[in-house]
């Protein structure tokens, strides 16, 4: 079967198999649509939030990063994992006991305040809302490159896709929809994460083939090395050979950013809400311990082949466009220079370089995500330290000398002493999505991935816009707005209410799309302030509120606000105001949640200390989360 | 459930999570950060160790902490009659 047929069967059916989960997992009540009714299954659970958690990025990016970074990229590794780590032990055992639906729930109860509930709510929306534009740009993008259809019409597809499931199965239909997504995109994930390890390393698992011997002789452009040779030590001295002035296992970040930006990714990671709801639909405060150890057990699935994916990468590029002719590599096979292709694969000799084996590298160049500039004038590609060019490639529509795309970039030359100097930009994005072309995988492993991005990024969207969508109606329309002056209780019927969640569901899908398809030119930038903005105001705020029964409501304002406003300032400052304009103490705008959020506790702690104690019926609640017996379901008002 | 039994509960508690927070901190911004440069001298087959840390061993780790402190707790649970 022909690549397009395969991708369209593949993704049609995952799409087909998440609408009939769907309409099985209809939402009846508003306790099903926020916490699915809070009877999932701990392992089910752990599969939804892994899905939950990874995201575009992560499927995407993430061993871009990696394999662009080097042993620098350890920060997002163990910060997006080891998040888990708290969130289990200081975070949802205790939320599960509490017992509500959503986190500015807990915030406005626990400190008995419709101010902070009122903060923790823009919050939501906020960090929410800019981790969705993310979303729903990487559906356009799988859909544009894998379905051939503009990116447009594939982020109004995925948009269609969500609100089918979102607005008709809350939390409920999510939940089951995720554990799908999971199942897809982790084997779209693993499947040519093994292939490329058994084709580097001749290892079946890349978490070992990371640390194997390279299964053949690797012509780095200067030097040959042997088979033989451990992966990461032929990396290092290409990285030597090619200029690169730090090898590939050593770090460049300095361990004072790279420090800070592990925290607050770890402390990010355990105060997002949309990660902290996953915990209220389980049953029990025991479930929700172990339910983040299968999450993290999940996730790490992935995770670990990370490195091994980044390096089985770094490596395969270089040793197959280093020196290679680009009119004869890039043209269209013909019907001989396929069979003489597959011959040579057949034999088990290395195809990659042959002629015509390297036509996904003009794809992709079509694509603009990568861009060869000769230079030299050789007609061959040469691969580097340093940029060939400024900036990303702007592409004049005409074509060179070999037929490459011409770009109207200023080229830079190679620092002095440099034995071969680079002519190509690659877009990190396409270390996943083109591996398996580059590495010339069956065509189903491509349609597979096609299937695993998508699931990737709709789980994600998913899981948040439901976060939206009970923010809206549970905290600001049912506790603050819609609220008995009286009892406290909300006014709305279980029946309205649960329309309003569906209509700011709807809403959300709708502004989730216009940012899909008109993307804020910062998307990348943003991350930084989700991150940054969680762990500055939702990690500690929960976190005080569950160990510290003298927190009371000044307090905790006063340390939300101080956080929350030192993040924002100083990301606003140094990313979008001046780049790195204002740095203090050399702290880098990724990393400033972190300072954030030690404000956030210092601040709290000496306010509180300094103004009157809570309540004894709020001392009383804290007691209560602090012993699982007597948890039940979670609850309405 | 009287004051001087979930105050023995909570105490306890607090020093399982103290103790796997520790293994979680050495592990991960010890080995993987503070001192990765250290164990890099250490070469084990094709890794040098802090590499090692920081790319693979600090998530093994991490799995296994949780793992351990839902086993703990609910051995605490029980010992205090606080399950559910």
């Amino acid at each position: 079967m022909d690549l397009q047929t395969l991708i369209y069967l593949f993704v049609g059916a995952s799409f087909a198999l998440y609408i009939g989960i769907a309409i099985w997992a209809k939402a009846g009540s508003t306790k099903d649509f926020y916490v699915a009714g809070g009877g999932v299954h701990p392992v089910a659970n752990g599969m939804a939030t892994a899905a939950d958690w990874m995201s575009a990025a992560s499927f995407i990016s993430l061993a871009g990063i990696v394999s662009l970074l080097g042993r620098d990229g350890a920060a997002y590794l163990m910060g997006w994992t080891g998040g888990y780590v708290l969130l289990a032990m200081l975070l949802a055992p205790y939320l599960r006991k509490f017992g509500k639906f959503t986190v500015p729930d807990f915030v406005g109860d626990r400190y008995y305040s419709d101010f902070a509930r009122t903060v923790a709510v823009i919050c939501v929306i906020f960090v929410s809302f800019t981790y969705v534009a993310g979303q729903m740009r990487g559906v356009g993008v799988v859909f544009s490159r894998f379905l051939q259809v503009d990116v447009n019409t594939g982020v109004i597809i995925g948009m269609g896709i969500v609100f089918f499931y979102a607005v008709l199965g809350g939390m409920k239909g999510i939940t089951y929809t995720q554990v799908a997504q999971y199942c897809v995109l982790i084997v779209a994930f693993v499947v040519p994460a093994v292939f490329l390890s058994l084709q580097v390393t001749g290892t079946f698992l890349p978490q070992l083939g990371l640390g194997s011997t390279i299964a053949f002789d690797f012509n780095n452009g200067v030097q040959t090395i042997e088979q033989g040779t451990y992966l990461l030590t032929a990396l290092d001295q290409t990285f030597t050979d090619l200029g690169f002035s730090i090898p590939y296992t050593e770090g460049r970040a300095g361990v004072w950013n790279t420090f800070l930006l592990c925290v607050a990714l770890m402390a990010g990671t355990a105060g997002l809400p949309h990660v902290i709801v996953r915990f209220f639909t389980v049953p029990r405060v025991r479930d929700a311990r172990i339910s983040a150890g299968w999450a993290l057990l999940f996730i790490s699935i992935l995770y670990t082949s990370v490195p091994g994916v980044a390096a089985f990468a770094r490596l395969n590029l270089i040793k197959n466009v280093q020196n290679n002719d680009y009119a004869t590599w890039t043209a269209e096979c013909t019907a001989e220079q396929e069979a003489a292709i597959v011959a040579a694969r057949n034999s088990g000799a290395d195809a990659a370089r042959m002629p015509c084996a390297g036509n996904w590298f003009a794809t992709w160049e079509k694509g603009g995500l990568i861009g060869w500039m000769d230079k030299n004038g050789d007609g061959k590609i040469q691969f580097a330290n340093g940029a060939a060019y400024k900036g990303k490639p702007s592409f004049t529509g005409e074509t060179g000398a070999s037929g490459e795309r011409l770009m109207s970039n200023e080229a830079v030359a190679a620092p002095a002493g440099q034995a071969i100097e680079n002519e190509l930009y690659v877009d990190r994005d396409i270390i996943v999505l083109a591996n398996p072309e580059i590495a010339r995988l069956p065509n189903w492993v491509i349609a597979l991935i096609a299937a695993g991005g998508l699931a990737a990024a709709l789980s994600t969207a998913a899981g948040l816009l439901l976060v939206i969508s009970a923010a809206i109606s549970h905290d600001l329309l049912g506790r603050v707005i819609f609220k008995d002056k009286a009892t406290g209780k909300s006014t709305m019927s279980e029946k309205n209410e649960l329309m309003a969640a569906r209509g700011a569901a709807v809403a959300a899908i709708l502004v989730a799309g216009y940012l899909g398809i008109n993307p804020p030119g910062f998307v990348a930038q943003v991350v930084a302030f989700a991150f940054g903005l969680a762990a500055a105001s939702f990690f500690p705020v929960i976190i005080n509120g569950i160990f510290d029964k003298r927190m009371n409501r000044e307090g905790a304002i006063a340390g939300m606000l101080v956080g929350l406003i030192f993040t924002f300032t100083y990301i606003v400052l140094n990313v979008f105001v001046e780049k790195n304009g204002f740095i203090v103490a050399d702290i880098k705008p990724t990393g400033v949640g972190t300072i954030g959020m030690l404000l956030h506790f210092v601040v709290a702690y000496f306010v509180s200390r300094a103004t009157a104690a809570p309540p004894a019926e709020i001392q009383q609640m804290v007691e209560d989360i602090r012993i699982p017996r007597g948890a039940g379901e979670a609850t309405a008002h | 459930m009287d004051t001087q039994k979930a105050q023995a509960y909570w105490k306890e508690n607090i020093t399982t999570i103290m103790q796997l927070m520790a293994v979680w901190f050495v592990v991960s911004y010890g080995c993987g950060i503070l001192f990765v440069d250290l164990l890099d001298t250490i070469q084990i087959a094709g890794f040098k160790l802090g590499f090692w840390f920081a790319q693979q061993g600090s998530m093994y780790v991490f799995m296994i902490l949780i793992f351990i402190y839902a086993k703990r707790m609910n051995a605490i649970d029980e010992k205090y009659d606080v399950t559910e």
